[in-house]
C-alpha cells in the first residue's frame, strides 16, 4: 500500500525525518518496504503560465510557448499535445535534474536549439519530474498552483510503500497508518468532521435493500443522492489518488476510491436509473448466470459467488468488482452509494472462481469489521455533495443481519509479563491501548476490561492486546533473558527420531570421508526418470501425484533415491570430473501400508493414509578409482569398491554385514548383492544395468549402492563391548589353493573361520592362467593363528592347518597350489 | 724405535685424512690398530727388550695408540654425522612434484548449516525431531490458526497431494511449522525441540525462491517462558552464527500461529547495513520468524494456555551459506553441480 505523508498529514502531525518514521513503522509491525521521494530534485523546476503559443517555424508539431514565471518571462520549444494557453505547468531551467523519459536516468538539462529555435528550458511531464509513468503530455497544474513558486513547495511529497500484514486491513487504510503513527509518536489524532444537509424524502422511498444471504453478507449500508453532475475531480483528489497509485476516473468514482484509501472500506456507486425495480438483493449467482465485470469482461458466475442484483439480474460481483450496466456514466444522475460487509470467505472463493482481484476484494478477503461500513458511507456521501453537488436522501440503508456483541477482552499488567517478559503498569496499558482506539475499564485489581475498536477485526484475546502494548512499546525494549524452565525428559517418545538423526550424520561422516560427496536433490521427479530406473521401463512401485505440479520435472514424489544421483552423476559426467563418487541420505516416499508394530497401530486413523516416508541411503560411484595424477591406479571403479564401501561403512557401525546374489532390476544381473545383516536384507549393491545407464546418458560402467536406514537402525543394538587386546602373538601362515572356477570365495573362507584358534583371513591373491589348469583358480590366503591363553607352538599351528587343508579338500575339492 | 713410532703416528694421521667413507676407515683401523699393524707389532715386540728401553717405548707406544683411538673415534663421528646430513644425490626428490591424491568427499552446504544450526539448539537443550513431508490440511493450515479461505493462506503457496479441500486433503508441507502440533499432540510440557527438514512451494524458481527448501522449526513450552526468553534464545543463536559483532533486529511481525509475532533480521553483511540490492536497501536481512504460540494452538492440543506458555521459530537454511558465502542464486544448491558443490 502506497501512503503519501502529505495525507497523512492530514490527521497527525508527523514530528520525525520520513527514514525514522519508516524504521519506528517498520520496527512496530508495518513494514516500509519502500521511500520515494517525490520533488526531491526539483530544485530548478517553477510554476509558471503559458501566455503565449505560437507555431514552430520549421516543424509543424512543435509549438512555441512563451511562459510566465511572475518574474521573468521564458521562451521555450514544446511538443506535447496538450499545451493549451493560459494553462499552468511546471517549468525546467536549464541545469534542472530530470527524469530522461527513454533511459529512465537522472539527466541535467542543457541549453538547446530544437529545430533552429532556442529553448531556454522546458515545460515537464510526470514522468520527467519523476512523479508518475505519464509522458503523453505535460503536467498541467490547477489555475490556484502559485505562479514563480518552486514546484517543491507546491508538490513535493513522501510516499511510504506499507507491507501490510494480512492480519491489518485497517492498515490499507490512511487513518489506519495515521492511527499508528499517532500511537507510535504520542501524537493526537483528527479524524475528519462528516455532516452534510439531506432532502426531506426518506431513502426507503428510493429504493429497498434485501439481504438473501446473511451468512455472507452481515452488513449492507446505502445512500443516495440525486442531481448530481459528473464531472473530473479536483486536482487535489486526482493527485492523492495518483500517490497511493489509482487512476483518476470521474468524481463519483474517485471519491469511492478515495474513502476506501481513507477508511480502508471499499465503497461502490450504482447508477440508480439504471437498477431494474429500485431493488437491491444480495444472493448467490445463479448457475449459468453472467455479468460483464467493468473491465469489460463478460464472466460466468456460479452459486459459490455472492452477487449484488437487482430485481432481475446482477448488478455487481459483491466485494470485487461492479458490473459494466450500472456504471455510472457521464449521464448518471443519481447514485446508489454501497458500503457493505462481506464473508471473507466468500470473497475468497469469488475472487478464486473468477481468477480476479480488485482494491475492494483485497480489503473484503482480510476480514473487515462489520462495525466499519456506516462512517465510511457518510465521509462519501458528504464529499460526493461537495465535489458532485445534488443532495442526499434522508438517511441510510443498514441491513444488518451479522450484527454481534463482542466481548470486552481481560487483559492484566501480569499476562503482559507472562507472555512478553516485559514489565509495564496498567496505566502504561491503558495509555498505549486508548491511543490505539480501545475503550478500556476497570477489570479488577491490575486488570482492565478492553473493548476492540470498530476498525479492528485482528484482535481477539488478550495474547493479541499483549502484543498490541509491546509493539508499541517496542520490541527493542523487551529484556533479552535465557530460558530458564528445566530442561524435558530426554527419554522421549520421540527419540526413535532422535537416534535416526545420529546415524544418518554419522553415516555422512563416514562416506565423506571415504571421499563421497553428498549431494541433495529434490523430492518431487518426473514420471519418465522412474521409468528409466527399470531396464523394462516398468514402475515397481506406485508414485504418489502432486495435483498442482510446477513443471513435469517435479510431478511425483520419489520411490528411491537412485533417480537423483544418476541424474546428478550424468549431468556432472559432463564437466569431465574424473571419478565421482557421490551419495545422499534422504527420505523416499512409498504407498501407505498397514501399520505392523504394536506402538505403530496407536497413531491415529488418519496416519494410514499418509504415504510411508522411509530414510534411504544410496550412493554411485563410477569413473577411474583415483584422480589422474603421475602415479595414479588408473583402474575404473567396479563393484569391489563399492562392496568394499558397503563393508567399512557398515563395520564402523559395529555391524557384521554378509551379501548373497542380489535380483534388482536397476542392477546388472550375476553382478549384484543383496546386502544382509543377521540375515535380514538391508540393501543393494552392483553394477548398474547397461540400460539404466544409457536411459541416464550415464558413459561408463557405475556401481550402485543402498541401504534402507530403518532396517539398519534396528540392527543396532548401541552398545559396544570391550575385547581385551591379545596378550600372546599370532603366528601368520600363507597358503595357495587351486579350486574349481564355481566355489565361492565365501565358501572356503567359511571352512577357514570355522577353526577356533583362526583370528584373521585376507585373500591377497586370486589368480588365472599358467600354472592352473583350465576352470580353476588360485587363491592366495594370509591366515593369522592366535589364542588367547598361550603362545602357539609351531606343532599347534601346523595340526591346525592340516586339518583345514583335508576339510577344503574334502569339501570342496581344494588343493595345496605347489 | 722412538723414531719409528713417531713416524707411524704421522703416517696414519696422514691416511687417516684422507679416508672418506666408513669402509675405508675400518680398513684403516686395521692397518693401523688391528692385530697385523706395525704398532702392535711394535707393542709385541717390547717384552724383548732391556727394562730403560721397555718403559720409555711401551709408554710411547700406549700413548700413540690412545691418540690414534681418539682419532678414529673422531673421524668416525665426523663420518657418521655426513652421511645423514649429505644424503647421496639419487635420494633427493623433485618436492614440487604434485603429492598422491586422496578422493575428497563434502557435506552438502545444506546439511553443514543445518548441523551447525542444529548443535547451537542441541547446546541449549532442544532436542532435533523430524516429520513427515507429506501432511494433512490439518497439520499445515487448519491447526495453526490458518484455516480454509484465511487470508494466510496466500503466504504461503501450496503443492497438493489431493486436489480435495478440507483438513483431510494431503499436502507437501509448505513449513515445518506442522510439526509443533504433532509435537505438542504427542508430548506434554516442558517441551524443547528442533524440527530440521524439507518445505515445498508452488512458486515459480528464480534467484531467490524455490520450489524446495530446508527449514529448522523450533518449539518451546512450560510455564513461564516469555517473548524475552525467545529473545534472548535468538539472540544466542544468531551470535553463535554470525559473530559476536552482527548487530541483531527483532521486529513485530506477523505469523497466524503466534502471537505477538516477531521477525528476527540481521544487519547486511555486503553493505555493514547502509543499504545495497542484497538487503533490498534496508540494510537488514530476514532470517526467520518466530513469536509466542498463540493461545487457541495451544488449547487445541489440550495444553492450557493460562497456566502454559511457549515459543516457536522458523529459519530458512539455506540463507545462511547464502549470506555466508556470498551465494546469489539458490538454484545452484539442490542442482548439485560438483563445481558448486566442492566449493565447501
Amino acid at each position: 500500500m502506497r501512503i503519501p505523508l502529505k495525507w497523512i498529514r492530514d490527521y497527525v502531525d508527523i514530528k520525525f525525518a520520513p527514514e525514522e518514521l519508516a524504521e519506528k513503522l517498520t520496527m512496530s509491525g508495518l513494514e516500509v518496504k519502500g521511500i520515494q521521494t517525490i520533488g526531491g530534485t526539483w530544485d530548478k523546476v517553477v510554476i509558471g503560465e503559458v501566455i503565449a503559443l505560437n507555431p514552430h517555424p520549421n516543424a509543424d508539431r512543435l509549438k512555441l510557448a512563451t511562459v510566465d514565471l511572475g518574474t521573468e518571462q521564458v521562451n521555450t520549444v514544446c511538443g506535447a499535445p496538450n499545451i493549451e494557453l493560459g494553462q499552468r505547468v511546471t517549468f525546467a531551467h536549464v541545469g534542472a535534474r530530470l527524469i530522461d523519459p527513454h533511459t529512465e536516468e537522472t539527466v541535467l538539462l542543457k541549453p538547446a536549439k530544437i529545430r533552429g529555435v532556442a529553448s531556454e528550458g522546458m515545460v515537464c511531464s510526470e514522468k520527467e519530474l519523476g512523479i508518475s509513468d505519464i509522458h503523453e503530455g505535460i503536467l498541467v497544474l490547477p489555475p490556484e498552483a502559485p505562479i514563480g513558486a518552486p514546484l517543491s513547495a507546491y508538490l513535493a511529497d513522501v510516499i511510504f510503500d506499507l507491507d501490510v500484514t494480512p492480519n491489518r486491513p485497517d492498515c490499507l487504510s490512511v487513518i489506519g497508518v495515521a492511527r499508528e503513527i499517532a500511537a507510535l509518536t504520542g501524537e493526537p489524532l483528527r479524524l475528519p468532521q462528516i455532516h452534510y444537509e439531506e432532502l426531506e424524502n426518506l431513502i426507503e422511498s428510493f429504493a429497498s435493500v434485501d439481504i438473501a444471504e446473511p451468512d455472507l453478507c452481515f452488513r449492507y449500508c446505502a445512500s443516495l443522492i440525486t442531481g448530481i453532475k459528473i464531472a473530473l475531480s479536483p486536482s487535489w483528489l486526482q493527485q492523492r489518488l495518483n500517490s497511493c497509485g489509482m487512476r483518476p476516473i470521474n468524481n463519483v468514482v474517485d471519491v469511492t476510491n478515495y474513502v476506501m484509501l481513507e477508511y480502508g472500506q471499499p465503497l461502490h456507486a450504482f447508477d440508480y436509473n439504471k437498477l431494474k425495480g429500485r431493488q437491491i438483493i444480495v444472493r448467490r449467482a445463479g448457475n449459468g448466470e453472467t455479468i460483464t465485470s467493468l473491465d469489460g469482461t463478460k464472466r460466468a458466475l456460479n452459486p459459490d459467488i455472492l452477487v449484488i442484483a437487482d430485481k432481475e439480474e446482477a448488478v455487481a460481483v459483491a466485494g470485487i468488482m461492479g458490473g459494466l450496466d450500472s456504471e455510472v456514466t457521464d449521464k448518471t444522475d443519481t447514485i446508489l452509494l454501497e458500503s457493505a460487509n462481506f464473508n471473507q470467505a466468500a470473497i475468497r472463493r469469488g475472487c478464486s472462481h473468477l481468477q480476479l482481484q480488485s482494491e475492494a476484494s483485497i480489503r473484503f478477503d482480510k476480514g473487515l469489521n462489520s462495525e466499519l461500513p456506516l462512517l465510511p458511507l457518510k465521509r462519501a456521501t458528504q464529499l460526493l455533495l461537495e465535489l458532485a453537488g445534488g443532495r442526499a436522501a434522508k438517511g441510510i440503508i443498514d441491513v444488518y443481519p451479522g450484527k454481534s456483541r463482542p466481548k470486552p477482552i481481560l487483559l492484566s499488567a501480569q499476562e503482559v509479563k507472562r507472555l512478553s517478559g516485559l514489565e509495564v503498569n496498567v496505566d502504561g496499558i491503558l495509555k498505549i491501548l486508548k491511543a490505539l482506539g480501545f475503550e478500556c475499564q476497570e477489570g479488577g485489581p491490575g486488570s482492565l476490561l478492553v473493548s476492540v475498536p470498530y476498525w479492528r477485526s485482528d484482535v481477539k484475546c488478550a495474547a493479541d492486546l499483549v502484543e498490541e502494548v509491546v509493539h508499541i512499546i517496542g520490541y527493542e525494549k523487551i529484556p533479552i533473558t535465557r530460558l530458564g524452565s528445566p530442561l524435558p525428559q530426554q527419554e522421549s517418545k520421540l527419540s526413535p527420531s532422535a537416534q535416526q538423526s545420529n546415524l544418518k550424520e554419522k553415516l555422512r561422516n563416514i562416506l565423506t570421508g571415504f571421499g563421497f560427496q553428498e549431494i541433495l536433490t529434490y523430492s518431487l521427479i518426473s514420471l519418465e526418470k522412474l521409468q528409466k530406473l527399470s531396464p523394462k521401463l516398468e514402475l515397481t512401485i506406485p508414485p504418489l501425484k502432486v495435483a498442482n505440479p510446477m513443471t513435469r520435472e517435479q510431478e511425483y514424489l520419489r520411490t528411491s533415491l537412485r533417480a537423483g544421483l544418476l541424474s546428478t552423476l550424468s549431468h556432472n559426467q559432463k564437466f569431465e570430473q574424473p571419478g565421482i563418487r557421490l551419495f545422499e541420505i534422504g527420505k523416499v516416499f512409498l504407498p501407505p501400508h498397514p501399520p505392523v508394530i504394536a506402538s505403530e497401530a496407536k497413531q491415529s486413523q488418519e496416519e494410514k493414509e499418509l504415504p510411508q516416508e522411509k530414510e534411504m541411503l544410496c550412493a554411485v560411484l563410477s569413473g577411474p578409482r583415483e584422480e589422474l595424477s603421475w602415479q595414479a591406479d588408473k583402474e575404473p571403479l567396479d563393484f569391489f569398491d563399492a562392496k568394499g564401501v558397503v563393508e567399512n561403512l557398515l563395520n564402523q557401525l559395529g555391524l557384521r554385514v554378509s551379501f548373497d546374489i542380489g535380483d534388482d532390476e536397476i542392477l546388472f544381473p550375476g553382478r549384484e548383492a543383496n546386502i544382509i545383516i543377521e540375515d535380514d536384507k538391508v540393501g543393494i549393491v552392483g553394477d548398474v544395468h547397461p540400460r539404466v545407464a544409457q536411459a541416464f546418458e550415464l558413459s561408463s560402467a557405475i556401481c550402485l549402492m543402498e541401504i534402507d536406514l530403518e532396517t539398519v537402525l534396528a540392527k543396532i543394538t548401541g552398545i559396544k563391548k570391550y575385547r581385551p587386546i591379545p596378550r600372546f602373538p599370532g603366528v601368520t601362515r600363507d597358503i595357495a589353493l587351486v579350486i574349481d572356477e564355481q566355489v565361492s570365495y565365501r565358501k572356503v573362507e567359511n571352512i577357514i573361520q570355522s577353526f577356533p584358534l583362526v583370528t584373521e583371513v585376507t585373500l591377497f591373491d586370486l589368480y588365472r592362467g599358467e600354472q592352473i589348469p583350465e576352470g580353476k583358480k588360485s587363491f592366495a590366503i594370509r591366515t593369522i593363528y592366535q589364542s588367547p591363553s598361550h603362545t602357539l607352538t609351531d606343532e599347534e599351528v601346523d595340526q591346525t592347518q592340516e586339518q583345514m587343508l583335508a576339510r577344503l579338500h574334502q569339501e570342496l575339492g581344494a588343493t595345496l597350489r605347489d | 724405535m722412538l723414531e719409528q713410532l713417531k713416524d707411524l703416528h704421522a703416517q696414519a694421521l696422514d691416511e687417516l685424512n684422507k679416508v672418506n667413507s666408513l669402509r675405508e676407515l675400518e680398513l684403516w683401523r686395521v692397518r693401523h690398530l688391528g692385530k697385523k699393524s706395525s704398532l702392535t707389532k711394535i707393542l709385541r715386540s717390547l717384552a724383548a727388550l732391556p727394562l730403560e728401553e721397555r718403559r720409555n717405548g711401551g709408554a710411547k707406544a700406549n700413548e700413540i695408540k690412545r691418540a690414534l683411538e681418539s682419532s678414529l673415534e673422531e673421524k668416525k663421528k665426523l663420518l657418521q654425522e655426513a652421511l645423514l646430513t649429505s644424503p647421496l644425490e639419487s635420494q633427493t626428490l623433485d618436492v614440487t612434484l604434485p603429492g598422491r591424491p586422496l578422493p575428497t568427499g563434502r557435506l552438502h552446504p545444506t546439511t553443514q548449516a543445518l548441523k551447525e544450526i542444529c548443535d547451537v539448539f542441541k547446546n541449549m537443550g532442544f532436542q532435533v525431531i523430524e516429520g513427515p513431508d507429506v501432511e494433512w490440511d490439518y497439520y499445515n493450515f487448519e491447526a495453526l490458526n490458518i484455516p480454509q479461505h484465511h487470508p494466510a493462506r496466500d503466504m504461503f503457496a501450496t503443492l497438493w497431494i489431493d486436489a480435495g479441500i478440507g483438513g483431510k486433503a494431503r499436502l507437501l508441507r509448505t513449513h515445518t511449522s506442522p510439526m509443533q502440533i504433532r509435537l505438542m499432540e504427542r508430548e506434554r510440557p516442558p517441551i524443547r525441540a528442533i524440527v530440521p527438514g524439507r518445505a515445498y512451494r508452488y512458486e515459480a524458481t528464480d534467484a531467490t525462491h524455490e520450489s524446495m527448501f530446508y527449514q529448522v522449526e523450533g518449539l518451546a513450552v512450560d510455564k513461564n517462558i516469555t517473548l524475552a526468553d525467545l529473545k534472548g534464545t535468538l539472540f544466542d543463536f544468531c551470535r553463535c552464527l554470525f559473530g559476536e559483532e552482527r548487530k541483531v533486529r527483532f521486529r513485530c511481525d506477523y505469523f497466524p500461529f503466534v502471537e505477538p509475532g516477531v521477525e528476527v533480521a540481521i544487519g547486511c553483511s555486503a553493505c555493514g547495513g547502509a543499504g545495497c540490492r542484497l538487503c533490498g536497501y534496508s540494510g537488514w536481512i530476514e532470517i526467520l520468524g518466530a513469536g509466542m504460540v498463540h493461545p487457541d494452538v495451544l488449547a487445541r492440543v489440550n495444553i492450557d494456555p493460562e497456566i502454559y506458555s511457549g515459543f516457536a521459530f522458523g529459519l530458512g537454511v539455506e540463507r545462511i551459506p547464502m549470506l555466508r558465502y556470498g551465494i546469489d542464486d539458490i538454484r545452484l544448491f539442490y542442482s548439485n553441480d560438483l563445481r558448486f558443490l566442492r566449493q565447501f
